[in-house]
């Protein structure tokens, strides 16, 4: 594996990162969340996100450091599918809400009540041929709520609206076809009346958009796609990119060759965030297709960056591209973190997004400007982000060429930390980024574009990084630009972090055990072995008792843990795009699983 | 001299048409062969499932040259994509000793021509009817159920483990996988 080539070269790209500027930092405050983040607490979380900043923070503190250590189970629940379980309980009033994988099953269960049992649950009954054309097991990120009514994604692409009462469908609207590999995954996002929503199936050839639906009839209000001429993307007059390569006309066809931005991609599976007070709606567009980069000479514009649009009308505001031409599958579709903080002596509203590439951006949400990208995870692949062009910097040694293995590329294609959450604590002002440590060979092939295939061209297989761990669960200073402390843990995190009021942080990981850590020191104070593994995000709540309760899904699954939940063959190293070859281990760790776990003190 | 050459080589060419000529090959894109196969070692009485066999998967699954044409076609239709090198993605895994919907040649040929509910899209129509033979006898030999002989050995490829060739002898396993289908409640 070339361990010490390895650590060279991550060496360098460390030393190569521009160096900090020569401020007074210790008396620099910490950023904090933006006043509309803010709000009193009131015990419910009702968006996955928790608020419109993305924070997942709760104001709660009855859970604290000293009495985390008797946290006990409160009750359970079986989704009843044993796959993938990435989404979010959310609860609203009296009621918790809990959405299975694949097939999308809601369920209302009933915290007024002993056991919390179940009130009504609804089945929106997707198509079964969808399961083939999700890339990376049959995962729901969560359903969201608002007025009145549970807004959810189905793997066969419908968006639906189901009255958080009683159960009943309100509404439910096909947006995408799975003979064209289009799905859908992700957890909308409902602001102003409009339920923003995107498509699924980057390794299909899907060409990706973003859609607002009217909240109250599910009518699509606009649709903006991130590939092809200007006018289907969006763009207009008021589009004003930080950055000169973002200039210029129809860029979403001129670089890419011939009519492949028509399969290329950029599709919208993961966080939104919107800025209520600058009226800004905030998106990730994912890898351009296919992951072969040969096929696709050019920037692939508007492909693996992070949009700015207007809620009201879609059109594109600021755009940044963090992997133009991307080499390895670094889809941008992680957490946005809104946040307010001084920046060079000046107060600046910006953007926090722990990046696929492995660096933590800070952008200036109003421009689009990067004021830092800072590594958080061991680099070859890349040397460091140009702040004058914006650009990042690959390392032309590690890029793709056809049947050409190339070892030791660091991040791997699920990036330096794929789609699961950090937590942002409103206390201690850190960012908890829950990520990975690996590296992989690669190999470009060529694909074959067949509808309703996949569209690849690549054979991987990925294995741990440095120090022969696969996670690591990282508190970061944002106004340093640095990790305060990180706890490793043998198997990749694919859970997504929460951070609260009384200085506790959880997380959960791919072994299946629920921690609790110290959010300043980092001390582990309280785990809890689920059944089986967790890829879930936790969220906290307090109860109808007026108590406060800690709660996650386990179930191991999605793209890491796909070796597990899909019953794959670990001799085949290339098994799930190439993750299976690093979880091997992971079949004899943990079984399939489904549950709801609820936590609270004695 | 010269017309000898040219009859020559028109009777070579002639020749050679006759060799390609496989009787199983009638119209590629259109004919299907028609194995009677059960699904299920399940019938009504005591005999067990009726079956006929042509003959035709054995012909298939203990010849390189099908095996090899299978492992080419495998990929250009994008098998690997859901499928992996055999150990599985989206869909199910197809080296080991676990079938859904039988492990047996004839069964695999089904499921490549009908597609599965489950995500498995139908190629009826997309691949000549010999070539989805190919495809199927590669299939068996990722998990070793054809001779070593016939067997492909190492690719050119990144290597994601030991080639067919390598492989122990594998036992198909009919049915014991629970189907996904199975995995949903209701
Ligand atoms: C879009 C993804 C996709 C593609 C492309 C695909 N498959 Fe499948 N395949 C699946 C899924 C999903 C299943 C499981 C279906 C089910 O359980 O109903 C499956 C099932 C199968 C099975 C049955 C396995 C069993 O245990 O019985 C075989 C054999 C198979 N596929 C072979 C192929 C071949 C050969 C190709 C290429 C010609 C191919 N597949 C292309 C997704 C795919």
């Amino acid at each position: 594996m070339g361990g010490a080539r390895l650590a060279l070269s991550v060496a360098l790209s460390l030393i190569l990162q521009p160096a900090l500027p020569l401020l007074a930092q210790s008396t620099l405050p910490q950023p904090s969340a933006p006043p509309f983040a803010v709000t009193p607490e009131d015990g419910q979380w009702s968006i996955p996100q928790k608020n419109f900043a993305s924070t997942r923070y709760s104001d709660l503190s009855e859970i604290n450091t000293d009495n985390v250590k008797s946290l006990q189970v409160a009750f359970t629940f079986s989704t009843g599918v044993n796959k993938g379980q990435e989404s979010a309980p959310l609860v609203v009033g009296g009621t918790m809400y809990v959405l299975s994988p694949y097939p999308n099953i809601l369920y209302a269960l009933d915290l007024t009540r002993p056991g919390a049992p179940m009130k009504w649950q609804y089945n929106p009954k997707p198509a079964a041929a969808a399961q083939g054309v999700a890339c990376c097991d049959v995962v729901n990120r969560g359903p969201t709520f608002a007025n009145g009514r549970i807004f959810f994604t189905t793997l066969d692409a419908h968006v639906v609206a189901v009255n958080a009462e009683t159960g009943e469908e309100v509404w439910k609207t096909k947006l995408g076809d799975i003979n064209r590999g289009e799905t859908m995954t992700m957890a909308p996002l409902v602001a102003k009346d409009k339920v923003f929503v995107g498509i699924s199936g980057g390794e299909y050839g899907v060409r990706g958009w973003i859609q607002a639906l009217d909240a109250n009839t599910g009518q699509s209000v606009w649709k903006a796609y991130n590939t092809g001429p200007d006018q289907d993307v969006k763009i207009g007059p008021n589009f004003k990119p930080f950055y000169d390569s973002d200039k210029g006309k129809d860029l979403g066809v001129t670089t890419w060759p011939a009519d492949a931005w028509q399969q290329g991609g950029g599709t919208v599976w993961g966080w939104l965030s919107y800025d209520p007070d600058l009226n800004l709606l905030y998106h990730g567009t994912g890898n351009p297709g296919p992951w072969n980069p040969n096929q696709r000479p050019g920037d692939n514009k508007w492909t693996a960056g992070i949009f700015a649009r207007d809620p009201d009308t879609g059109e594109a505001r600021w755009f940044y591209q963090t992997a133009p031409h991307d080499l390895h599958d670094w889809d941008n579709i992680n957490e946005l973190i809104l946040l307010d903080m001084e920046w060079e002596g000046k107060p600046r509203k910006v953007l926090v997004h722990p990046g696929r590439t492995g660096f933590l951006y800070v952008i200036d949400r109003t421009t689009g400007e990067v004021l830092s990208a800072k590594p958080f995870h061991a680099l070859t692949a890349v040397t460091g982000v140009d702040l004058q062009t914006g650009r990042i910097q690959y390392n032309s040694e590690k890029e793709p060429v056809n049947n050409r293995v190339i070892r030791d590329i660091c991040p791997t294609a699920p990036g330096a930390k794929d789609w699961n959450p950090s937590a942002f604590s409103h206390k201690t002002g850190l960012l908890y980024i829950p990520h990975m440590n690996m590296c992989m060979d690669w190999e470009s092939v060529e694909p074959n574009y067949i509808a309703g295939t996949p569209y690849v061209g690549a054979e991987v297989r990925m294995y741990p990084g440095p120090g022969g761990h696969m996670g690591e669960f990282t508190a970061w200073d944002i106004r340093e630009g640095k990790e305060l402390w990180t706890i490793n843990e043998r198997f990749p995190l694919w859970s997504g972090a929460l951070a609260t009021a009384g200085d506790v942080v959880f997380y959960g990981t791919m072994d299946g055990w629920f921690k609790a850590v110290h959010a300043r020191s980092g001390e582990v104070l309280w785990q809890f072995k689920v059944d089986s593994g967790i890829i879930g995000q936790p969220t906290t709540y307090r109860g109808p008792d007026g108590k406060q309760y800690v709660a996650i899904l386990s179930g191991v699954g999605g793209w890491a843990g796909a070796i597990v939940s899909g019953d794959l063959d670990p001799r085949d190293g290339t098994a799930a795009k190439g993750f299976a070859n690093a979880m091997r281990e992971l079949k004899n760790v943990t079984t399939k699983g489904g549950t709801l776990y609820v936590f609270k003190l004695p | 001299m010269r017309r000898l050459l040219v009859m020559s080589l028109t009777a070579l060419a002639l020749a050679a048409c006759e060799r390609e000529d496989r009787e199983y090959r009638a119209n590629p894109v259109t004919s299907e062969t028609n194995e009677k196969i059960a699904l299920s070692p399940l019938s009504a009485g005591p005999s067990g499932p009726t079956e006929q066999r042509s003959g035709l998967g054995k012909e298939y699954e203990e010849n390189a040259y099908h095996i090899s044409q299978g492992q080419r076609l495998y990929v250009w239709f994008n098998c690997n994509g859901c499928h992996a090198n055999g150990g599985g993605d989206s869909g199910p895994a197809l080296m080991d000793d676990r079938w859904i919907y039988g492990g047996q040649i004839g069964n695999i040929v089904q499921t490549i021509r009908e597609g599965r509910p489950n995500g498995m899209p139908s190629f009826r129509g997309k691949i000549p009817d010999d070539q989805i033979w190919q495809i199927a006898a590669y299939i068996r030999s990722m998990g070793r159920n054809v001779p070593k002989a016939a067997a492909p050995g190492r690719k050119d490829d990144l290597s994601p483990g030991p080639a067919e060739q390598r492989r122990p002898p594998g036992e198909v396993i009919d049915g014991g996988q629970t189907p996904p289908s199975a995995q949903m409640p209701q």
